[in-house]
């Protein structure tokens, strides 16, 4: 379990999760990026920028 | 065999391709470009890099430097400077002789907007560096095209004075993606929405495309054009036969699995291990 870190929410991290997966805080609906697995943390995720994605 | 997955946020695909070359019994090296540092000569101890990073800028210089410190890449550099510029990709299409929409290029308002008329309304201006359909602006008379044109001198950094102008396509309403992975088009979807722009990422349904021939051998050779390796290529349907868009060097498929029913990551995971073989 994790906690958002922009509305406190209990966030579920599944057991096959990755550092640095993207979750979406179900509560709040703010993205999150998976900092840490052991110990969790989350942080929100960055912003889109200019040149991303395909 | 050791493969390292260049990668900065995990989104889904990256997680597909990570279960994809655990099926196939490889571990991959995960790469973090947010906390990479390249000195021109070295880099991870590795067989072979797959780029997947978000950020196109990243992923082009990190491909090079990892080219130089003698590790191979797919995609190439090469694929990635290519296709991550629609000036690049559209004169690496005419080079091959593939069938793309009318375009032109010029580099002030002025030659621009001489341009857009000489092509004809409506137009397609798009950033030359950028995609999920950011910032395309479609000019259907002289009055849109002297206003966007002002802004993007105006406001936008000096990349977007570069001024990429495509002939507008009637697409009735949706175009088709269809996915290469070495020499095989595995799969392919129509991208359909209301709006002009298809973008999965702007809304556009996705559904089953048939790979026919027609699909198979210009997406083929479109994927030669660039350089080859995995990619996506956009069509569009025109009166005249299908037109070569934009090809796409990292490409996203989520939405594509289901609705084609081929395990596109196991593909890219098999063809990459292949590789190393």
């Amino acid at each position: 379990m994790g906690e958002c870190p922009v509305c406190a929410a209990e966030i579920e991290v599944a057991d096959d999760a990755i550092a640095g997966e993207v979750l979406v805080c179900e509560d709040c609906g703010a993205e999150l990026e998976l900092t840490s697995i052991d110990p969790v943390a989350l942080a929100e995720a960055p912003s889109a920028e200019e040149d991303w994605g395909q | 065999m050791k493969i390292g997955l260049l990668h900065s946020l995990i989104r889904k695909e990256e997680k597909l391709l990570i279960e994809a070359f655990r099926n196939a019994g490889v571990e991959p090296i995960m790469i973090d470009d947010r906390k990479l540092i390249m000195d021109f000569h070295t880099a991870p101890d590795i067989d072979i890099l797959v780029e997947r990073s978000i950020n196109h800028s990243r992923a082009l210089h990190a491909l090079r430097l990892f080219e130089s410190a003698g590790v191979c890449c797919v995609n190439s550099h090469k694929v990635a400077q290519i296709c991550g510029d629609k000036l690049l990709t559209t004169a690496a299409l005419k080079d091959h002789g593939i069938a793309q929409p009318e375009c032109r290029v010029a580099f002030t308002e002025e030659s621009a907007l001489d341009a857009i008329e000489e092509l004809g309304y409506p137009v397609v201006l798009k950033p030359a560096v950028g995609s999920w359909g950011r910032l395309l602006s479609k000019i259907n008379d002289r009055d849109a095209a002297e206003t966007v044109l002002e802004h993007k001198t105006v406001l936008g950094s000096y990349h977007h004075s570069i001024f990429y102008i495509q002939q507008y396509v009637e697409k009735q309403g949706r175009d088709i993606r269809s996915f290469v992975v070495g020499d095989d088009c595995i799969a392919a979807i129509y991208r359909s929405s209301d709006h002009w722009i298809t973008n999965t990422a702007r809304g556009a349904q996705a559904s089953k495309c048939e790979v026919t021939p027609e699909v198979a051998e210009i997406s083929l050779a479109a994927a030669k054009a660039v350089g080859g390796g995995i990619v996506a290529v956009d069509l569009f349907e025109s009166n005249g036969g299908l037109l070569v868009n934009e090809v796409n060097y990292t490409m996203e498929f989520r939405n594509s699995i289901d609705t084609t029913g081929v395990d596109i990551p196991q593909v890219v995971a098999d063809y990459v291990i292949g590789l190393v073989k």
